[in-house]
């Protein structure tokens, strides 16, 4: 009972946030001054005022803001995101062209952050100011206050021009013939770095949280028990404690998916990574309203549904945890 | 045993003779070409959208009438020859035999006159083809073009990017053919490669089409164009031969970077049909700047050769003229304004703006729209200060802000970077045609620049064959401009071609990397 009432009410909260969502966005991207035309134009070397006309009566951009509105939101209301101004495509089509990619980047980016970061909290933990649990302090310091393009470029630079270990940029290397399990490696060859590099933001946010949730319960008295029992420490730390401890990670790891996906925005755009990040940079620089919208409405949807999942797991971890 | 030494010797040093013969160049077929691109364009079909990110892929699947070299001469390419009428009111086409679609179909004069209707309709640039009052189809391999005025821009018009043969059968279904479905999927061309996959912000390949009107053209197996925005990456990646070619680079670091490395061709040659400019820009009818010596003033106050060392790092020409400096047609006879503070100083006095308490005379704004061209606009604060003028640099927030702005004429100065096309009829003449003040509309003349002489001049250049006739006129109309100054130029944009030592025939033409790449092959 207690756990559909939760996810109904969060579904509900959800529709309302997505609908504010879109009028809000909408309004910002309609209020700037320029439109699509003026991309085309723009991108075209110029174009004649007729060419222009034409363009804002097809898009119907000559329409009154409340019109405009209006029409959007009902289509979106029947599952229709629209066309592209840009690339003239169903909206739905390009971004289910790109999601693929980023939800690749974006999980694996997380899943590396959450285990890099409980490993080394863990192993930090157990020696609180020893050399290693500095080390880790510092490493993770960095990579959070190092703003996320700059710790691309400067991998890409180590492994890619000095030590030419890694590709360049983009997900595959189109000349390469093979079958599905060559092609998976080519994929994950071109994907270590923008991973990389999208985890070292929240690697220090995961290991600081790791490393005092497992001091707070390393202190506790059922590990004293444990001990004096004679259970063999890493029983202790990776059975009873590291349960206990992850609570906290995993609530935070679910809270900051949004800014993962905002982080990917920008490591997208230094490897050329074909996702929906370096789809939605074009197209806020291009006016394409239809696609941007559509983008935002996505996200949301996706930053939603994580944070039921992120409710749900913790609620799988510790029992204890009951709605109300 | 010295018979056998000498014999020994001279066969070693025919041999060392012969070797290098061996090698000269003879191109061989295979490969396949890694390059970039730094746009993804929004279809690949030319006829209908213009722009370097279209053009660049658009001109291998599709070939012209024409080609041209790196000194404008015009060669044969789907048209065997070609000429005018003795009133120039007609120019006749005559069609290579044998040339085919992708499809198999075959190219014939149909084509070519849907082709040219359709860019007439659908093209940006309408001073391409306006004059184009029908073309006749006697026999399936020639084309009349019939004109209401003598036309000399048709020619350039006819090459690169501008006007890509199309299939009749395949457009001529009656849907709009700037939103035709195989403009994206299932390209059918006429050009020397075809396409394989076009992923948009990932790659567009390319492989050569067995059937090409050209014998044992093109030699590469097949083109893979990456699309990589990040200026960074492309570097890293020509660097280290990942990338083979690369055109349109322009950022004066990177290149010196890349001139460094022996394996590579870094050259600025080329691109003259491109035909950039950048240059500041005035609002020639409101504010301060409505007044000619203020114009002339700045003019004399802004250190072209100083851009040109500290800021492009001497990878750009000076330009003083709105006629490209690789365009027979450029004066460069004419008064370039060449940094003289005093000069400025005294025109400004004269003009009746004395210097206030403060040292300035009066405030101007200056806008820009990109990034590239964002240091220049920085450098006019410091250099407009010491004659007296207190600039503030207004940036937008992205492309369509900053158009939205200028042509609604809401700006005192602002950078810019704009394409001649070829012939000046097609690139030139809107930023000075009074008669192409519009509202709203980015790349008109937003400097809302008139001048009766100005229009007259132009009119008659772009309706006569003749070169020699047309070079005074420009030179009349470059002298005109260079003394009011809607606009003060400043240097050609430096587009380069980084190119691999091991590709034969890189594209060096007046059209850079938008021009057919059939010649090139792997060494």
């Amino acid at each position: 009972m207690g756990l559909w009432n939760t996810i109904a009410t969060r579904v509900g909260y959800g529709l309302l946030l997505l609908v504010a969502v879109l009028i809000l966005n909408f309004t910002l991207i309609s209020i700037a001054p320029g439109d699509i035309a003026d991309t085309i134009a723009g991108g075209m070397g110029g174009a004649d005022a007729e060419v222009m006309e034409e363009i804002r009566t097809r898009y119907g951009l000559d329409q009154p803001f409340y019109v405009q509105l209006w029409r959007y939101l009902s289509r979106v209301a029947l599952f229709d995101l629209g066309y592209s101004y840009f690339y003239n495509t169903p909206v739905t089509t390009l971004i289910l062209e790109k999601l693929p990619a980023t939800l690749l980047l974006v999980f694996s980016a997380q899943i590396l952050a959450v285990i890099t970061g409980t490993l080394l909290g863990v192993l930090a933990a157990k020696k609180p100011n020893g050399a290693l649990s500095l080390t880790v302090t510092f490493l993770s310091l960095f990579g959070f206050a190092a703003p996320v393009f700059w710790t691309g470029i400067l991998l890409i630079i180590l492994f890619v021009s000095i030590f030419p270990i890694f590709p360049v940029a983009g997900m595959v290397d189109v000349t390469i013939e093979g079958g599905f399990f060559v092609q998976a490696l080519d994929v994950l060859h071109h994907l270590a770095l923008p991973m990389v590099t999208l985890a070292s933001i929240f690697l220090a946010l995961y290991s600081r949280l790791a490393r005092a949730s497992m001091l707070e319960v390393l202190g506790a008295d059922y590990v004293r028990t444990a001990r004096a029992k004679g259970v063999p420490e890493r029983t202790v730390l990776y059975k009873h404690a590291l349960k206990n401890a992850l609570g906290p990670v995993v609530t935070v790891a679910g809270l900051q998916f949004s800014a993962v996906i905002s982080g990917a925005v920008v490591v997208e755009a230094v490897f050329s990574w074909p996702g929906l990040g370096t789809l939605a940079l074009q197209s806020i620089l291009a006016r394409d309203t239809p696609t941007i919208m559509g983008i935002l409405f996505f996200s949301s949807l996706v930053v939603i549904l994580v944070n039921i999942l992120t409710d749900i797991t913790l609620r799988l971890i510790d029992p204890r945890i009951k709605s109300g | 045993m010295k018979r056998l030494f000498a014999l020994s010797a001279v066969i070693l040093l025919s041999a060392g003779l012969a070797a290098p013969l061996a090698q000269a160049e003879e191109p061989k077929k295979g490969g396949t070409l890694v390059m970039s691109v730094q746009n993804t364009p929004r279809h690949l079909n030319p006829a209908v959208q213009s722009g370097i990110a279209t053009g660049e892929p658009g001109s291998q699947l599709f070939a012209t009438p024409l080609r041209y070299d790196e000194d404008w001469n015009p060669s044969p390419y789907l048209a065997k020859s070609w000429s005018v009428s003795n009133d120039g009111l007609a120019v006749t086409l005559n069609l290579v035999e044998g040339a085919t679609f992708h499809d198999g179909q075959p190219i014939t004069s149909e084509d070519v006159a849907f082709s040219i209707e359709t860019v007439k309709a659908n093209h940006p640039f309408k001073s391409m083809f306006a004059p184009v009052e029908l073309v006749k189809t006697p026999d399936p391999l020639t084309a009349i073009i019939v004109l209401s005025q003598p036309h000399p821009a048709l020619l350039l018009a006819m090459s690169s990017q501008l006007l890509p043969i199309l299939p009749k059968h395949i457009y001529g279904d009656g849907q709009d053919p700037k939103t035709h479905p195989r403009n994206t999927e299932n390209v059918v061309g006429s050009g020397p490669f075809k396409l394989v996959e076009f992923k948009r912000d990932q790659h567009i390949i390319l492989e050569r089409y067995e059937n090409f009107f050209i014998k044992d053209r093109p030699y590469l197996d097949k083109i893979v164009m990456r699309i990589v925005k990040d200026t960074s990456a492309r570097t890293i990646a020509l660097d280290s031969g990942e990338f083979m070619l690369s055109g349109f680079e322009q950022t004066p670091r990177d290149l010196n970077r890349l001139k460094k490395n022996p394996n590579l061709n870094v050259s600025g040659e080329g691109y003259a049909a491109i035909g950039s400019i950048v240059w500041v820009a005035f609002n020639t009818k409101q504010g301060k700047t409505a007044d000619k010596a203020v114009r002339q003033a700045i003019s004399y106050a802004i250190d072209r050769n100083f851009l040109l060392k500290a800021i492009m790092l001497g990878t750009a020409k000076p330009a003083k003229t709105g006629i490209h400096p690789g365009s027979p047609f450029y004066d460069s006879s004419v008064n370039g304004y060449d940094v003289d503070l005093d000069k400025a100083n005294k025109l400004l006095d004269d003009a009746g703006y004395p210097r206030g308490a403060d040292g300035m005379r009066f405030p101007l704004t200056v806008d820009y729209g990109w990034a590239v061209v964002k240091p220049y606009a920085e450098y006019m604060k410091p250099q407009l200060k010491k004659i007296g003028i207190d600039v503030t640099v207004r940036a937008s927030a992205d492309f369509p802000t900053w158009a939205k702005r200028i042509s609604n004429h809401e700006f005192d100065m602002t950078m810019d970077n704009v394409f001649n096309w070829g012939d000046p009829v097609i690139g030139v003449h809107r930023t000075y045609d009074s008669q192409n003040i519009k509202k709203g509309v980015i790349w008109s003349n937003t400097q809302q620049y008139s001048n009766a002489r100005v229009d007259e001049l132009m009119k008659l250049a772009g309706a006569t064959y003749d070169q020699e006739e047309r070079k005074k006129y420009y030179a009349e109309f470059q002298q005109i401009l260079a003394d009011e100054l809607p606009i003060y130029w400043l240097f050609a944009g430096p587009y380069h071609t980084v190119a691999n030592k091991k590709l034969g025939n890189p594209p060096n033409t007046i059209w850079g990397t938008s021009a057919p790449l059939d010649r090139v092959y792997m060494k």
